[in-house]
């Protein structure tokens, strides 16, 4: 236990008299995936917030690198390497691949008053990177991120947080809105990410993505963790059935042909 | 090819060369081509030119000012006032005509950043405030609205020198266009500027002080407008309350036909450089034709919309795949 990244112990959020999270915990650790899996409104946002440092727990205690932590902000939380990857937002399309990557922390180069931004270094670290997460089509660090599909942004917006020095990230339904192939992008990358040590939370509501790929599983329902295993422990109709809340899927889809 | 034509300038070069060409056709042996032709229309660019650059800059990073006309009158009543009134030394005079342009958009920034209500209703408001509060203090304290300059040499020659036709402002103008440029394309708040009018969000979670940038360039927008009042002042001896209230549209205008996306986040300092050109050679063209003076408006306004049009063009192109 003492070798997580993170662990929470007994989290409660609560806003007012609506109790968000209830007797969280769980621990993400370092070169592991772990699948945050439930259907909308389970508490998963909330949870990411309180992950992030955007929320301070009500109750329970959260560990980061073996010392218990109470971030101050979001800000906290980056700087002690926590990143945040938002299913759309992280990228601005109207700038290239370079100026993106380095967005807040240019290089720059020559004396002062006449320092500029090192835009052939910028690009050639930020194609570099790219290429090391398995995504070889961008070749260029002029090209607009608008040009890219969306499950290259997320490669960039992943890449970038590793390349400066996130232990931890957190992916907020990467996958979701990507089709099949997009999708296995950003899988791809993300087993890269784990091989280099990361810890990182796959947030998600698709089984099959999160069987793919994970290590551990947390299932969320109505803010409490409803089940937690392991890789290989069960199949993905128990996941699918868990992430209903209990009811059995299959008779859901009885259900729906009887409609018909 | 095609990577010429994302570039968001590509247009408004294309725009002056042509309509360049045009008036230089239609005004033969006018001296619209002589060197002093050529005085005239830049002469006409250049402090339209001045503020151009930074309501560029501030229109890239998402912002609108249209404070900008009352701000080159308040300028140069500051001066006129000091000056003739008050019967101060020109230099300091000129050192608080400056500060009073930083100020206001100082308060333009703080006031769009903390209210979050859109720049262009916010500077609008400005632009009633200060020309109204310019009248009634020059009222209050010399019972007038315009007022004499009178200048020392020193700054005669900083803000008034003419070498032909050529005005000082020429310089000016070169050197606002420069900084400009260094700062839009060379450095990280430029980058920062293009992030924070891109997606805002994104430029936030990246760690870009996004209301810090808005503010630095409204106060540099103010800054400039300043400039300018006090380069027309000294040019012609006298302030007025109402002069520069023609930026007011003029600057976005030429800012858009330069090729920046009125969303923001897209545009570049040679672009606006060029589209403020553009504004030179068709009013000063003009004349050189011999047609009446009131035709420059249609073509300033065909011009805009076919640059918006254009503008969204380019946008879409460099939004699709290579």
């Amino acid at each position: 236990m003492t070798s997580a990244l993170m662990e929470l112990r007994n989290i409660d959020k609560f806003f007012g008299s609506t109790k968000a999270l209830r007797n969280v915990s769980m621990s993400v650790q370092p070169g592991k995936i772990l699948c945050l899996l439930g259907d909308n409104g389970a508490g998963k946002s909330t949870l990411i917030k309180v992950l992030s440092g955007y929320h301070q727990p009500t109750n329970g205690q959260l560990f980061f690198e073996g010392g218990e932590t109470r971030f101050s902000g979001p800000r906290e939380a980056r700087q002690r390497g926590i990143a945040t990857v938002h299913q759309n937002v992280g990228s601005i399309p109207l700038m290239s691949v370079g100026r993106n990557f380095f967005l807040g922390a240019e290089p720059t180069k020559g004396p002062r008053f006449f320092r500029s931004i090192d835009t052939q270094k910028a690009n050639a670290i930020a194609v570099e990177q790219m290429q090391k997460f398995g995504l070889t089509r961008v070749t260029n660090g002029e090209q607009l991120v608008g040009t890219m599909s969306g499950g290259e942004r997320q490669v960039l917006a992943i890449g970038r947080a590793m390349y400066f020095g996130a232990k931890m990230l957190i992916l907020d339904e990467p996958t979701s809105a990507l089709g099949v192939k997009e999708a296995s992008i950003v899988l791809k990358m993300m087993r890269i990410a784990r091989k280099n040590g990361a810890g990182i939370v796959f947030i998600t509501h698709n089984a099959r993505h999160a069987m793919s790929v994970g290590d551990d599983f947390c299932v969320l329902i109505q803010g409490e963790v409803a089940a937690r295993f392991k890789r290989n422990e069960k199949s993905r109709e128990e996941v699918l059935n868990l992430m209903a809340g209990g009811e059995d899927m299959t008779e859901l889809e009885d259900d729906l042909e009887q409609i018909d | 090819m095609k990577n010429l034509a994302r570039r968001p300038e590509t247009g408004a070069i294309a725009a002056f060369v042509l309509t360049y060409l045009f008036f230089v056709l239609a005004t033969p042996g006018t001296g619209f081509v002589s060197i002093n032709g050529t005085a005239g229309w830049l002469n006409l660019a250049a402090e339209l030119g001045i503020v151009a650059i930074p309501v560029g800059l501030l229109m890239i990073s998402g912002e609108f000012d249209l404070s900008i006309g009352s701000t080159v009158g308040a300028a140069s009543m500051i001066l006129a006032l000091g000056t003739n009134q008050f019967g101060a030394p020109t230099w300091p005079m000129i050192g608080l005509a400056l500060a009073a342009g930083c100020l206001i958009g100082l308060a333009n920034g703080l006031a769009v950043v903390k209210t979050k209500l859109p720049s262009f209703i916010v500077t609008l408001a400005t632009n009633f405030i200060v020309i109204g509060a310019t009248m009634g203090i020059s009222r209050l304290i010399a019972n007038v609205t315009s007022s004499s300059i009178f200048a020392s040499d020193s700054a005669k020659l900083a803000f008034a020198t003419r070498l032909g036709q050529a005005n000082i402002s020429i310089l000016w103008w070169a050197l606002v266009a420069y900084i400009g440029y260094r700062v839009l394309s060379k450095t990280g708040f430029g980058n920062w500027i293009y992030a924070t009018g891109g997606n805002e969000d994104a430029a936030r979670a990246a760690g870009v002080p996004v209301e810090r940038v808005k503010t630095l360039l409204f106060v540099a927008t103010g800054f400039c407008a300043a400039l300018v009042g006090i380069l027309q002042g000294i040019q012609w001896n006298s302030g007025n309350s109402t002069y520069g209230m023609g930026y007011v549209f003029q600057a976005p205008i030429v800012v858009v036909i330069g090729g920046v996306l009125l969303t923001g986040g897209y545009g570049s300092v040679i672009g606006i450089v060029f589209g403020t050109a553009l504004f030179g050679v068709i009013s000063s063209g003009i004349f050189y034709t011999g047609w009446n003076t009131d035709w420059i408006q249609l073509f300033l306004g065909l011009l805009l919309a076919v640059a918006v049009l254009a503008n969204n063009y380019v946008r879409r192109l460099a939004l699709t795949a290579q």
